[in-house]
């Protein structure tokens, strides 16, 4: 019970990040279509301008509180990433509009080595190990010496993934960016005729993903205290599993999604083998596309002639 | 082109221009600032220090400002320009020399590679040769096959496989355990190779059937994964990560030996000094072969029906559904045939490197091979040949430039940003080319005369 307790919250606190990283992914293939291999590597950037400037904050600047110094770094790595990713959809995805269907998807593969690549060429290729933070835990629940413990990052990451998915839910529901945004989704060209700026739309929902990949940044250095170049790359394929199992396209589903991987993961070392765990996320990732491609919340496609 | 692009740059004057790369400039600082500027390193403690770099800075954001000036002042309007002039026909001489060109490259190209060895030892000995034909020479026609394999995929059957790593990997795998524990010859494992490797084409294969376009791609993706991940984690069979070491160099044909120790060496036998080069040319020209059989079967198959098959399929799924022909084996052919070659290259890559282990099957590796691919033109030989060249060649070139040491000071090492450079090299080549080098089409079929279709004319399916 105690052990089933802990990989609970160990999957649901994992399953968070996968969830915000996730969204990146449903919402860009929602407006145009497009798998965005880079967003796994964008969030790996955003981890290491959490880290840049934690380490700024508390070594150089001086800041004692490490509450205000992570608040302050999620901020600018929001703004920072979310600068990055507009760059990025402007440079490499934004020419490719309309041309044949492989190009995007090689484009966004060739910015995902760029990333990585850059980060290993001006950060080294070395890992990057923060001092621990925020290490108390509480205990829940203690038998046999065995005890189930929350730790305060965990209760952390928990509240930053709720509020920011309340924000950013009213924002895609309430608001004029949110309309457009999924007029956008529904018909491009029709939206374009009513007045929607087409391009500005799909510049936002990039800067928006990115956003909350650089939370899911933020919240990945705090949880595990370190980070490296190459970190990207598996993280950003269990989102995109996540985005696909929710079914992709639908936001609850990515959120959805990213829990179910991320207890599925957590379950699967706890009671399997931790050895072959990416293996069961990389397993569900191929079952799901094959025998359900709608995933749980999608719509399923219907194929026109 | 985005159409604010294409215009020049806000307001069409210099000053919009100008404020245009302020801006661009702004970007640069907030993107490189912190991840250039302030270097994270660790000290004698291991905590991270962070030293900072703003004359490099400083230097990127100039040179954003300076581009992004000088693309909206001058080289857009000038595109733009040439867009829109009216091109002059081409004279009959301009036509017949483009038919030539076309006609005589490839022989051209043959003849070169298959004199390429002998020239290098010529011009520079050969111990100076022996990196002009490994790294370069065997390096580049081992992406040149399995650009090739891959061709017969994404090219002619339009189905996107960014797993093709892991037919690679089995043949390597294949060959390197055959090999070390029944002691088996090249000879006999290089078809075995293949054969494992096209079966387990089909058993990926199958699954996959009834995705399409971005799915499959991600698919495959996992599956070559999967393959991967599990050679790290059988141990009792693959070793893990530690790779297997030692095995055996291929014979010539089990006349001659490479080994230094045996009885039958070449350079023993033949009594010539001892040297390493004569099994890397030896290599050379089994790589050339295996390659040209690669591009011989996929160019005869293209004329058989299945070879026109996998080509409807590519461009019409519903289509070729609807005048009968069966997707299913269309699709599983393309795999095993695909997977196949992949297998030869694996086993070859295998003996070349007397060690294998899961780091060289990432999936960094299949997106290189689909990236040679889609850059060649899809369906081109010739263009994935030359891509092939142009990206590996080029990146491999990037070692060798030490005079950017003198350049940029003694620290500076050119070998890692080679695959930034790739990467920077493909996301380019997309924007400037999104067809790829070579995306004329050239008919298997027709009516008087042979004509390339350009690629402006030819319609993507969604397959």
């Amino acid at each position: 019970m105690e052990i089933f307790l802990q990989q609970l919250i160990n999957g649901i606190t994992l399953g968070s990040i996968y969830g915000l990283i996730a969204i990146g992914y449903t919402m860009v293939f929602g407006i145009i279509g497009m798998v965005n291999f880079a967003h796994g590597d964008v969030f790996m950037v955003s981890a290491f301008i959490a880290m840049i400037f934690f380490l700024l904050f508390t070594t150089v600047l001086g800041v004692s509180s490490v509450i205000m110094a992570l608040i302050a770094v999620m901020i600018i790595a929001m703004v920072l990433t979310g600068l990055l990713n507009w760059a990025i959809e402007r440079v490499a995805y934004r020419p490719l509009r309309g041309s044949f269907r492989l190009a995007p998807l090689i484009s966004a593969i060739g910015m995902s080595i760029v990333l990585s690549n850059f980060i290993q060429v001006a950060q080294g290729p070395r890992n990057k190990p923060l001092p621990p933070v925020l290490s108390g835990t509480i205990t829940l629940m203690e038998r046999n010496n065995f005890a189930a413990t929350i730790s305060y990052k965990q209760i952390l990451i928990w509240v930053v993934t709720a509020v920011l998915l309340a924000g950013f839910w009213y924002v895609v529901q309430k608001t004029p960016l949110g309309r457009a945004q999924r007029a956008c989704e529904q018909d491009r060209k029709m939206a374009a005729l009513l007045g929607v700026n087409v391009d500005r739309t799909i510049s936002l929902t990039f800067v928006m993903g990115a956003a909350l990949a650089a939370v899911a940044g933020t919240l990945y250095l705090t949880y595990y205290g370190v980070v490296n170049f190459s970190d990207g790359f598996t993280p950003g394929v269990k989102a995109f599993t996540a985005a696909v199992l929710g079914g992709i396209g639908s936001l609850p589903g990515a959120v959805l999604g990213g829990l179910l991987i991320g207890l599925i993961e957590t379950f699967w070392s706890g009671y399997f083998s931790i050895d072959y765990k990416d293996v069961a996320a990389f397993s569900i990732l191929a079952i799901v596309l094959i025998f359900m491609p709608q995933g749980l919340l999608g719509r399923p496609e219907v194929e026109k002639v | 082109m985005a159409t604010a692009k294409t215009t020049s740059g806000p307001g069409g004057s210099i000053a919009g221009a100008a404020r245009d790369a302020i801006l661009a400039g702004v970007v640069a600082l907030g993107i490189f600032g912190p991840l250039v500027g302030l270097k994270t390193e660790q000290n004698m403690q291991n905590e991270l220090v962070i030293t900072t770099r703003w004359g490099l800075v400083a230097i990127i954001v100039g040179i954003v400002i300076a581009g992004r000036f000088l693309l909206t002042t001058t080289i857009w309007p000038a595109m733009t320009r040439n867009k829109l002039r009216d091109k002059p026909p081409a004279t009959a001489g301009e036509v017949a020399f483009r038919a030539r060109l076309a006609r005589w490259f490839a022989p051209t190209g043959l003849v070169f590679l298959f004199i390429y060895p002998a020239l290098m030892v010529y011009f520079l000995g050969f111990q100076g040769s022996l990196k002009w034909v490994d790294n370069f020479g065997i390096q580049i026609l081992i992406y040149v096959m399995l650009g090739w394999g891959l061709n017969i995929v994404v090219g002619l059957a339009g189905l996107l496989d960014l797993g093709y790593v892991a037919f690679y990997a089995v043949g390597a795998y294949s060959y390197a355990l055959l090999a070390t524990h029944f002691g088996l010859s090249f000879w006999l494992l290089l078809p075995m190779a293949g054969i494992l490797a096209a079966m387990w084409g089909i058993m990926l294969g199958f699954p996959v059937l009834r995705l399409r376009g971005d799915y499959l791609a991600i698919v495959t993706l996992a599956f070559g994964e999967i393959i991967r991940l599990v050679l790290i984690n059988f141990r009792e069979l693959t070793n893990g990560s530690a790779g297997i070491s030692s095995i055996p160099k291929i014979t010539f044909f089990g006349i001659y030996s490479f080994d230094v120790s045996a009885p039958n060496n070449f350079a023993k036998v033949w009594g010539l000094a001892m040297s390493s080069a004569y099994y890397k040319i030896f290599l050379y020209y089994l790589i050339l072969l295996l390659a040209l059989l690669t591009a011989f079967v996929t160019l005869r198959l293209r004329k058989l029906p299945v070879g026109r098959a996998w080509e409807a399929l590519r461009e019409d799924e519903i289509a070729c559904r609807s005048l009968g022909i069966n997707t299913t084996n269309t699709k599983l052919t393309a795999f095993a045939l695909g997977a196949m070659f992949g297998g030869f290259a694996g086993s070859f890559f295998a003996a070349r490197q007397g060690f294998v282990s899961p780091e060289s099957f990432t999936f960094m590796e299949s997106a290189v091979i689909v990236a040679i691919v889609v850059l060649g033109g899809m369906g081109s030989m010739i263009g994935v040949a030359l891509a092939a060249v142009a990206m590996i060649g080029g990146t491999e070139l990037l070692r060798e430039l030490d005079f950017l040491k003198a350049v940029f000071g003694e620290g500076f090492d050119p070998d890692q940003f080679r695959m930034l450079i790739f990467g920077l090299a493909m996301v380019l080549v997309m924007i400037w080319k999104p067809r790829g080098f070579v995306s004329a089409r050239e008919p298997t079929v027709f009516l008087t005369e042979r004509k390339s279709i350009s690629s402006s004319l030819v319609k993507e399916g969604h397959g």
